[in-house]
């Protein structure tokens, strides 16, 4: 039942629209451009020291050598796996534990001061004993991601949970429906975007996590190209793998909000 | 006609950590079977507590329900509840949420399903089935909500303020539309209100609670010269004013008791 942007002043509406986006993007793009141009300058003509601080030109040329000596891929690859994985399972592990605490409501009674705790607790201070304990192995920064995340996650959907209207619930048990269809039809449906927010913390919090683990423990991955880097004063493979980072977080980002769109169909309202 | 619901010296309480607060006390009253019964009382006087207990979601601590239907004593049929707002979940369609019922019973049988159809074709509501609530108006609304109550065909309806949530003019349409209805359906139906014309225009019988704990203090019927149903048309009725009066003097007595 929508209208049909046929009038003239709907179309200038529209083109209006059209030119903000532009000029936004525009604008988005010199910043970047503008902000890379400087930068170059100031190492060419030694305002700042280019062994510190790099420059574009050294970056490039390092994203250039490493790939066509094709280890940089590999790096890449292994960070994206083992922070794919342990999203995943932060999300799926953290829907489970939540949805057991709402249907044992004295259980989660019983475990609010651990999950408090745990959350609260600096994971990085864990990473070392996950190294003793699990080895220097690929499982061992799964692990060491998924503990980022994971606890704070639970603690927010559980949350989430606890938001939906108790009329609605009472709604369900006025027509027969048990608790298990309570969740089904209500309470999961209703917490489904608040889930893709904390998704959205998530994939952040578990790349955190990932990167925490390589520094300790990885001899692949570009925590371990950050950590080598640094230690040999290579600066330029520092910076350009924290570039590869915010390139690979801002990934993952944009694929849950593609994915966010298609899951809520928002109704269009009046 | 027979007593379809009978109410037994209901008692109930709630409790907390700093004290116990009584409900409801010795409540005692029936039902007819098709009769329309209003429920008025102070604001917080338990008249919601009584009918979550009259539907099942919580048990009397004291006194008995006594249901009396042609299955027998106990009713398999959910009670019919429809509560102060709609309550339609907006990321169902209409024709989605009025199948709730249906779904959660597993009953999506055709004749259900037909049934369902009819109720929307005759709320005129068909025509939005594909919609989502948020594309409707509140009269609309309401309309669907009455069907997916209506859907599991039950034997008794509650109705907990179920045009609280209206704004006053749609509220007057929407009562008298919804109620006519419901009427239509020939059902059981307990309304709790307390709007004292919204009371006196649609129902046959008026039940009074006193303040917290509540009581029956009266319990009369309504008989009204138009029997339309309409705000419009009761309020004209010679009769009306007397009944207003007479409640509004109940509750006014019981607000003045309740402040010494």
């Amino acid at each position: 039942m929508r209208i049909q942007p046929t009038s003239n002043r709907q179309q200038a509406y529209l083109q209006m629209r059209k030119r903000k986006n532009r000029k936004i993007k525009l604008t988005q793009f010199f910043i970047c451009i503008g902000f890379l141009l400087l930068w170059e300058l100031s190492s060419d003509f030694g305002w700042i020291d280019s062994f510190f601080f790099s420059s574009p030109k050294r970056i490039l040329s390092f994203y250039v050598h490493s790939l066509s000596e094709g280890t940089l891929l590999s790096h890449i690859g292994m960070t994206f796996l083992e922070t794919a994985c342990s999203f995943l399972l932060v999300t799926m592990i953290s829907i489970a534990v939540a949805t057991l605490l709402w249907f044992q409501k004295s259980l989660s009674k019983v475990l609010e001061p651990y999950l408090v705790i745990l959350n609260s607790l600096p994971k990085s201070a864990l990473a070392p004993l996950l190294l003793v304990w699990l080895g220097s192995g690929i499982d061992t920064i799964i692990i060491a991601g998924i503990s980022v995340a994971v606890f704070g996650s639970i603690i927010s959907i559980y949350n989430g949970y606890l938001q939906t209207e108790p009329e609605k619930e009472i709604l369900i048990q006025t027509l027969g429906g048990t608790r298990m269809q309570t969740f089904q039809l209500v309470v999961f449906p209703q917490t489904i975007p608040i889930l893709l927010s904390i998704t959205k913390v998530n994939i952040g919090l578990s790349l955190v996590g990932v990167i925490i683990g390589e520094f300790l423990s990885a001899r692949k991955g570009l925590g371990y190209l950050i950590i080598y880097g640094s230690q040999t004063f290579q600066l330029t493979q520092v910076i350009a793998s924290i570039l590869l980072l915010c390139f690979m977080a801002y990934i993952f980002y944009h694929c849950i909000t593609l994915f966010e769109n298609k899951a809520i169909k928002k109704p269009t309202g009046h | 006609m027979s007593n379809f619901l009978t109410l037994h010296n209901i008692g109930y309480s709630y409790h907390s950590p700093q004290e116990e607060t009584a409900a409801l006390h010795h409540i005692n009253f029936s039902v007819r079977e098709g009769e329309f019964i209003a429920i008025v009382g102070p604001s917080g006087c338990g008249k919601s507590t009584l009918l979550s207990i009259i539907a099942g979601l919580l048990l009397p601590e004291e006194g008995e329900i006594s249901f009396n239907c042609n299955a027998g004593s106990n009713i398999q049929r959910p009670i019919g509840y429809m509560l102060q707002k709609d309550q339609l979940l907006e990321w169902r369609t209409i024709e989605q949420n009025v199948m709730l019922g249906l779904e959660i019973t597993k009953q999506k049988t055709p004749m259900h399903l037909e049934y369902v159809n009819t109720l929307l074709k005759e709320y005129g509501l068909d025509r939005f089935r594909h919609c989502y609530p948020s594309q409707l108006s509140g009269g609309m609304k309401q309309r669907a909500a009455l069907i997916r109550t209506l859907a599991l065909k039950p034997d008794l309806l509650l109705l907990d303020e179920p045009f609280s949530a209206l704004d006053y003019q749609t509220r007057l349409n929407v009562s008298s539309d919804i109620c006519r209805l419901i009427r239509q359906t020939k059902k059981t139906v307990i309304l709790i209100t307390h709007d004292l014309a919204e009371a006196i225009s649609l129902s046959d019988r008026i039940i009074v609670l006193s303040k917290r704990p509540a009581t029956v203090i009266r319990n009369i019927p309504i008989q009204l010269s138009s029997k339309d149903n309409s705000y419009l048309s009761a309020s004209k009725c010679p009769e009306f004013h007397n009944y207003f009066n007479l409640l509004w003097e109940d509750l006014n007595h019981e607000n003045s008791t309740n402040k010494q």
